[in-house]
């Protein structure tokens, strides 16, 4: 199992990607993607990735509709600022916040959510003090992105990947 | 009528994306650093594969679509190289 | 348009609704990459398209070739899935290759990199005489600039 199936949701997740773009669920087509996914799946042997506990999947779709949320809203407030507001009466600036997790995988999740809000961005991680550059389009308190990020994306991903 | 919406929100679609890639191309241009350059490149990129997925709901044709992701792919790898260009000078180290 | 003559009227509104939508939230994402002043502010512009843009268009798509063909067209699931992944990776490299070549430039609008664990114990040992002093940079070769 172990040796044929290292990676057993990754593969099946290559299988269900390659039968969505043949685009059909004939026998021959989930015997080539499979066959296509187990191998595929030992290149991953290779990377040595460190290993991931994935608990509660109900946690992660609360916070991936929590990020849906904030993705719509921001849309929204950007392009306000864009069409309106331009340069004037804002402030864009860069805040460093302290991290709790150094779990490689929760703070890949946290690059992707702050990356894919717009109006926030993540600039840069630092390993040796455990802090972040987070980059603000519209900067109003500094104390409160810090409040955000840790209370709304940093504690629930903990609970996800531990 | 419903038919004559659809073509005509199409058409309008499409001329905000090519306002969006003409827009992106000024970027390209004029854009002072290599950095501005690069990001309205990969802006450009995504416009173009929308662009895509706008004609294949035009001509109900699916082989846009892989048109579409084919351009998706090649927006990544060219951006994720030139970012690796611009931060160490050479691509694959 | 004649292969959408037997579409129903209430997946033609939403098609059109949903495309329109995305090309729009696109087309003002890459007008910000003119409007807004500097490069890290640019850098927020085209998260419009490639969030919510091309995934309206991508939901107006898969609604309307389900209904015309009458099964599930779920392949635009697959750029959906590959755009997710992908946007985040290229814009945090580009970021920090902006950010690497801003600082060795010494240029005043970027934040330095915090002091290493040490180097603050020896700040906070000498009382602060100069407890803010930020690590200097020593480039190792100047990339060329407006290239």
């Amino acid at each position: 199992m172990t040796r044929w199936l290292p990676f057993p949701g990754l593969t099946l997740l290559l299988l269900l990607l390659w039968l969505l773009l043949v685009g059909s669920v004939a026998p021959g087509t989930i015997l080539l993607g499979a066959v296509a996914a187990v191998v595929s799946s030992w290149v991953w042997l290779r990377l040595e990735l460190p290993a991931v506990r994935f608990r509660r999947p109900l946690a992660a779709l609360r916070l991936s509709l929590v990020v849906l949320q904030e993705i719509i809203r921001s849309n929204n407030a950007v392009a306000r600022i864009i069409l309106y507001r331009g340069t004037r009466n804002r402030r864009s600036g860069f805040v460093r916040i302290p991290l709790t997790t150094r779990n490689p995988y929760n703070l890949a999740a946290l690059a992707c959510i702050i990356t894919a809000t717009p109006g926030t961005l993540w600039v840069e991680y630092d390993s040796a003090d455990n802090t972040m550059l987070l980059h603000v389009l519209d900067l109003i308190d500094e104390e409160e992105w810090v409040r955000i990020i840790k209370t709304r994306y940093e504690m629930r991903l903990m609970e996800i990947f531990g | 009528m419903s038919l004559t919406l659809l073509s005509w929100s199409v058409f309008l679609a499409q001329i905000f994306l090519g306002l969006a890639m003409v827009f992106a191309a000024c970027r390209v241009l004029t854009g002072p650093r290599a950095q501005d350059r690069v990001l309205a490149l990969d802006t450009l990129y995504v416009n173009a594969a929308i662009m895509l997925l706008t004609f294949g709901i035009r001509t109900g044709e699916t082989l846009y679509f892989e048109a579409s992701l084919i351009i998706a792919l090649l927006g990544f790898v060219s951006t994720a190289a030139l970012s690796k260009f611009l931060m160490r000078g050479e691509v694959i180290e | 348009m004649s292969h959408a003559a037997d579409l129903p009227a209430w997946v033609a509104v939403i098609t059109a609704l949903f495309v329109l939508l995305g090309a729009a939230l696109a087309m003002i994402g890459s007008f910000g990459l003119l409007r807004l002043g500097s490069f890290y502010e640019r850098m927020h512009a085209p998260t419009l398209g490639t969030t919510l843009g091309i995934g309206s268009v991508l939901i107006a798509s898969m609604l309307c070739f389900s209904v015309l063909q009458t099964r599930f067209v779920l392949h635009e699931l697959l750029i959906a899935v590959f755009m997710v992944i992908t946007t985040p990776i290229t814009l945090t490299l580009l970021a920090r290759a902006a950010l690497y070549r801003d600082r060795i430039e010494g240029r005043d609008e970027v934040p330095l990199p915090p002091p290493p664990p040490e180097c603050r114990e020896d700040a906070a040992r000498e009382a602060g005489s100069d407890g803010d002093s930020p690590r200097s940079i020593t480039p190792s070769r100047q990339p060329d600039d407006r290239s």
